[in-house]
């Protein structure tokens, strides 16, 4: 009912940010060809694994969050998200970002550029990959892509109109490290952020996530719902202070369950409810998301096919 | 040698080690305990099925819906395929070839990649004529 109400309002208005919210939400929604190939996705919202985009492939990802957390307006904050396999050991993404809250206005909030890379060329016991992003998002960001320093929930008390005045360019970087031990995948992310146009301490926060298909064995079927197409795991993720506050005091932290549907036409559904484990988190982000591969698009560029 | 002899030698040397390459180094790499596994479903037409399912939706992007390759993604319907052993294409899927644009596929559960090894293995019969050698 909150998504209906926030894209009532969304669709209704006249606003500029308000039309290109509209366009960043479905955005990802209208891309409805019936072709297309699905890859297995692990289905986390903030935490990464090892795995990367295909080279040449282009993945278009819409993920959404609802929430109305106590004693502040409820939001609805899209991302769209553009992933490209440059080669299999580095893969590159580009997001855009924006966000609606309830008696307040829509308002896009920003965009990132990051990059991962393999640096090893073969599959161990863990295997890491480097992040490494540059964002440039203003304080009205309600994305939750991650979670660093010391954070207050109070922060949602505030107008647009006065976070989005604040504008904060950083560097991040994240040391993500993955399994796949019987066909669970456990992840984990190390995340240091610096901004790099006021004098801040450097940030700190985590993320770590399992999950597992229902079922280890691909089905001699065609079909869309088989058990093999349904993961299903876990997540928890929040701040760790900074550098000179270490810790988990005055942070938000959040888990939930997470779930997602690698659909064999080309499309990824994922859900994922987290719920705030501390007095200073929002009670529960309700998170939804639907992503489409475009295979090889680097062919459309290149003379002979 | 003159000057242009060893520019022609080193330009020779230097594609030779560009065709060496491209000439399934990969499977020197294989460690010898991955070298002799075998495919719990060697020859069941279920997995056969399956495995068919699988390269659909993560290989044929690349290599096309029958194996057949795509631009500069090999066949894998290869001389190369045909002498290898399962336990070698099982560590190929597994650990992809990063630096020749073969990635990973380490994240799929074990037993979909034997699934799609027993499908390639139906492409690719050991003993038979050899194809041509396509695969990296």
């Amino acid at each position: 009912m909150l998504f209906a109400h926030f894209c009532g309002r969304v669709a209704g208005s006249r606003s500029a940010p308000a039309a290109v919210l509209g366009g960043l939400v479905f955005a990802g929604l209208l891309l409805a060809c019936p072709n297309g190939w699905a890859q297995q996705e692990p289905p986390y919202f903030v935490t990464y694994s090892s795995a990367l985009e295909e080279p040449g492939n282009l993945e278009i990802e819409n993920q959404n969050i609802v929430a109305a957390p106590k004693n502040a307006n409820g939001f609805f904050a899209p991302t769209v998200e553009f992933e490209y396999g440059v080669t299999a050991w580095w893969t590159a993404e580009a997001y855009i970002q924006g966000q609606a809250t309830d008696h307040d206005s829509a308002v896009l909030t920003g965009y990132r550029f990051e990059s991962r890379f393999r640096p090893l060329p073969r599959e161990y016991w863990i295997n890491p990959v480097l992040y490494v992003e540059y964002e440039n998002v203003n304080a009205a960001d309600k994305s939750f892509l991650e979670i660093t320093g010391n954070t207050t929930i109070d922060t949602l008390q505030v107008s647009n109109a006065a976070l989005r005045a604040e504008l904060e360019r950083s560097i991040e970087g994240k040391l993500i490290l993955s399994s796949s031990v019987k066909g669970w995948n456990f992840s984990e992310n190390m995340i240091a952020e610096k901004a790099v146009n006021e004098a801040e301490a450097w940030e700190f926060g985590y993320a770590v996530a399992a999950s597992r298909p229902l079922s280890l064995k691909g089905s001699s079927r065609r079909c869309t719902f088989c058990r093999q197409n349904i993961t299903a795991g876990a997540e928890l993720f929040g701040g760790l202070g900074t550098r000179y506050n270490f810790g988990l005091g005055q942070t938000q932290q959040y888990a939930g369950p997470a779930m997602a549907l690698n659909a064999p036409n080309g499309f990824t559904y994922k859900f994922s409810p987290e719920f705030g484990l501390n007095d200073n988190s929002a009670g529960v982000l309700w998170r939804f998301g639907v992503s489409y591969e475009i295979p090889q698009v680097r062919d459309w560029f290149r003379r002979s096919k | 040698m003159k000057g242009g002899q060893w520019v022609w030698a080193a330009l020779l040397a230097a594609s030779a080690m560009c065709f060496a390459k491209a000439d399934g180094t990969w499977m020197r790499k294989v460690p010898q305990n991955d070298r002799t596994r075998t495919n719990p479903y060697a020859s069941k037409a279920d997995a056969i099925a399956a495995g068919r399912n699988l390269f659909l939706n993560n290989c044929a992007k690349c290599h096309g819906e029958n194996a057949e390759g795509k631009g500069t993604r090999p066949s894998l319907t290869s001389a190369r395929l045909r002498i290898a052993t399962d336990g070698e294409i099982a560590w190929l899927i597994k650990n992809g070839s990063l630096y020749k644009g073969m990635p990973s596929w380490g994240g799929l559960p074990e037993q979909e990649r034997w699934q799609m090894v027993a499908y390639l293995r139906s492409l690719n019969p050991q003993g038979t004529e050899a194809g041509n050698v396509g695969v990296r």
